[in-house]
């Protein structure tokens, strides 16, 4: 597998399994993302990909193998051969890292536009706030919702919403960015106006990507490898250019005809 | 009639005191069981047993046992075992253990109706639990708890009439003494109850522009209306009654 | 009070059946009670319906009246204006009309929650209204009211002991009329406590159930 020059992969699975009740998700997954990389993650719904997401967000519990950023354990680690939970103050130390814009947005209502993306910036990075203005404004710029800095999160539409929350994910300055299905709830003429915003944001910066989508185009434009996922397991990975459009693999040339429509 | 009003005027001045001394229990009964609901409604939902197994003992046991019992009980019984307090402290502690139980139920669902994405969205902003809470979800649960919180007042208000019988001087004395002075019944409890059905009326207001308050930092209200405030049921949905047209 | 100590099981063993007779009242009166405020808060949830606000306003104002002040002082002015009547009676009656206010909310609120379709299918089968309301809408909304009946019967149930106040020996006053004789409140006081929990905690686990059916 793929690793950066450093050689220390900025995301790394070890076995990691993961069961909702008998299901079993993920089974004893494999796979890394060196620094600087732009994973697109592609596969049936309910084939893992988002539990990859979620678990590196620490919002579902693998039960069991490591998760490894920038090769440190961060939710589990083996003390001798015992597999352990590690401390939420630890963790919160790795997840400062790891940042994560959702297929709903997910802005909170009680806050203003400004304030959800200086609040965790003020809070737990403990910048001033004449800093976390600032650099909230910046972004905000960027991602041109400038004149909505005082609205109400629901006085926006889903487009302005979900530009709102990659700036507020960007407002932490993560290493690694995950992006889940972050166009899946919009209408389709705003779908492009949210992909240009990202698109400039992978042009411009060396944040670590890790995407579910299913704009295989965007896809295709962004990212560098893509790992085809069946019944948590990955079936295929290759560069974009390959994978789109001559898959070895039999389950793949199903999905992408399915998703394709052709 | 003119006698009733007569002795009505003389019994004016003791209003003040009598009014303050149910508007003490009341807004101390309030405050206490705010934070006992608070405690406990968390505790309920905490994911380790021996701090949800107790939340809920205590909530179950200050709800099952009546409030009646549980004033005279702390009144009665509990100087025998050494605790012996003021009745207004009395009064207070009761209404408060005994609210602050079903309010903590209010919290409990409140907290819970806050959607999961709330709390994962904090989580991925690395937020602590209690940063969490105190700007994310609470804010948010607020909004729910308000009115139900604003049904507990009135209830909290209405019990405690009750302290009259552990010798406090509130509301209800006065009634009883207004009673005594005119032995006009009909006259001094028909005067006493609408003292406090306004004090009732007023502590809606006061939640009522809580709520209003609330929900317009989510962004949700429109600019309140006079009805909505002033109203004593907020937010009764007009629309659908139209619909569905008059009576058989 | 006892030498031994401050609690003694005799004199809890010894109290248990004067609160037990307290306890039959107790329960006698709150299954009148929430008979007659089913049956009343259905009635004044239908006349809120009324299409005049004349009838509405003035109804609203009485039901708000009686539903924001305490019962406890409802109780004893009907008890010292209806001198003829016998306080159990009286004290049916308050409870009933007292709670009969709560129970036109939840009847509304079950009403209300009729889906309009209902009406507009109704409506386009030419139902008369009466037979509108009697086949279709009240056999749904009254379901949705069955667990705030249940919730209301059991917190009807922990106010009863308000009746002490009208000389009614339910099982509070059974207490304390224990207590007086023989100066053992603590015992007394404490087994209406237990009894309390013990009738309402497993109800309350039956309304909650209930609530989730219904849901």
């Amino acid at each position: 597998m793929t690793t950066a020059s450093n050689g220390t992969p900025a995301i790394e699975f070890k076995d990691v399994v993961k069961r909702f009740g008998d299901n079993v998700v993920l089974d004893k997954l494999n796979f890394s993302v060196a620094q600087g990389d732009r994973v697109t993650l592609i596969g049936p719904s309910g084939s893992g990909k988002t539990t990859i997401l979620r678990l590196l967000m620490t919002l579902e519990e693998a039960n069991g193998g490591l998760i490894l950023i920038d090769g440190d354990p961060y939710t589990h680690e083996y003390k001798g051969d015992r597999w352990v939970e590690i401390p939420e103050k630890r963790r919160r130390l790795v997840r400062k890292r790891v940042g994560m814009v959702f297929q709903q947005f997910n802005l909170f209502p009680n806050m203003t536009v400004l304030e959800n993306i200086t609040e965790a910036p003020i809070h737990v990075l403990g910048k001033s706030k004449k800093d976390a203005v600032e650099r909230a404004e910046q972004l905000l710029e960027q991602v041109g919702m400038s004149e909505k800095r005082d609205f109400k999160t629901n006085q926006l539409s889903g487009g302005q919403q979900q530009r709102v929350a990659i700036a507020r994910a960007l407002a932490m300055d993560p290493e690694i960015l995950l992006l889940d299905e972050v166009t899946s709830a919009l209408d389709p003429e705003i779908v492009a106006d949210v992909l240009g915003v990202l698109r400039e944001i992978a042009n411009t910066t060396d944040i670590t990507m890790l995407l579910v989508t299913h704009e295989m185009q965007f896809a295709r434009e962004v990212s560098n490898r893509v790992l085809m996922f069946d019944h948590g397991k990955i079936v295929e990975e290759a560069d974009p250019e390959t994978m789109f459009t001559n898959p070895t693999h039999e389950r793949t040339q199903e999905f992408l005809k399915a998703v394709l429509g052709r | 009639m003119s006698d009733d009003l007569q002795a009505l005027v003389d019994r004016l001045p003791s209003l003040g005191d009598a009014v303050l001394v149910t508007l003490e229990m009341t807004l101390g009964g309030a405050v206490l069981a705010m934070v006992v609901a608070l405690v406990l409604g968390f505790g309920a939902r905490t994911r380790s047993l021996w701090v949800r197994g107790p939340s809920r003992v205590v909530i179950e046991f200050f709800r099952g046992t009546s409030l009646v019992v549980q004033i005279f009980w702390i009144f009665y019984v509990l100087p025998q075992f050494g605790f012996k307090m003021e009745a207004l402290a009395v009064a207070i502690v009761a209404l408060g253990l005994n609210y602050g139980a079903y309010a903590a139920e209010v919290v409990r669902g409140s907290i819970e109706s806050v959607p999961t994405a709330q709390w994962e969205a904090a989580t991925a902003l690395n937020l602590g639990w209690f940063h969490k809470v105190r700007r994310v979800v609470f804010p948010q649960a607020w909004a729910l708890m308000i009115p139900q919180l604003a049904n507990l007042l009135i209830q909290l208000l209405k019990g405690s009439a009750l302290a009259f019988y552990i010798t406090l001087h509130d509301v209800f004395w006065w009634i009883d003494n207004l009673q005594r002075d005119t032995r006009d019944t009909f006259f001094s409890y028909g005067v006493g109850l609408v003292i406090y059905f306004v004090i009732a009326y007023v502590l809606t207001w006061g939640m009522n522009w809580a709520e209003e308050r609330a929900k317009r930092r989510l962004g949700r209200g429109t600019r309140p209306r006079l009805r909505d405030v002033f109203g004593l049921k907020p937010g009764v949905p007009t629309e659908i009654a139209r619909v569905k047209g008059g009576v058989a | 009070m006892n030498e031994e100590g401050i609690w003694s099981w005799e004199k809890a063993w010894e109290v248990l059946p004067s609160l037990l007779r307290g306890l039959v009242i107790t329960i006698e009166a709150t299954v009148v009670g929430m008979v007659i405020a089913s049956i009343l808060g259905l009635l004044i949830a239908l006349a809120m319906r009324a299409p005049t606000r004349w009838v509405r306003g003035p109804l609203r104002l009485v039901v708000d009246f009686i539903r924001m002040t305490p019962l406890l002082v409802q109780l004893v002015f009907a008890w010292l204006l209806l001198v003829d009547v016998p306080p159990l009676v009286i004290g049916f009656g308050v409870l009933g009309v007292h709670y009969a206010t709560y129970m036109s909310e939840v009847y509304r609120a079950g009403i209300e929650a009729v889906p309009p379709g209902q009406w507009e299918a109704a409506t386009a089968l030419n139902l008369p209204k009466g037979r509108t309301w009697f086949a279709i809408i009240l056999p749904q909304a009254i379901r949705k009211t069955l667990p705030g009946l249940g919730n209301y019967a059991v917190s009807m149930f922990k106010e009863t002991p308000f009746l002490f106040a009208i000389t009614v020996v339910e099982m509070y006053s059974a207490a304390l009329n224990f207590g007086a004789n023989t100066f053992s409140y603590i015992e007394a006081l404490t087994m209406v406590g237990l009894l309390f929990l013990i009738v309402s905690y497993p109800t309350s686990l039956l309304v909650r159930r209930m609530e989730i059916r219904f849901a």
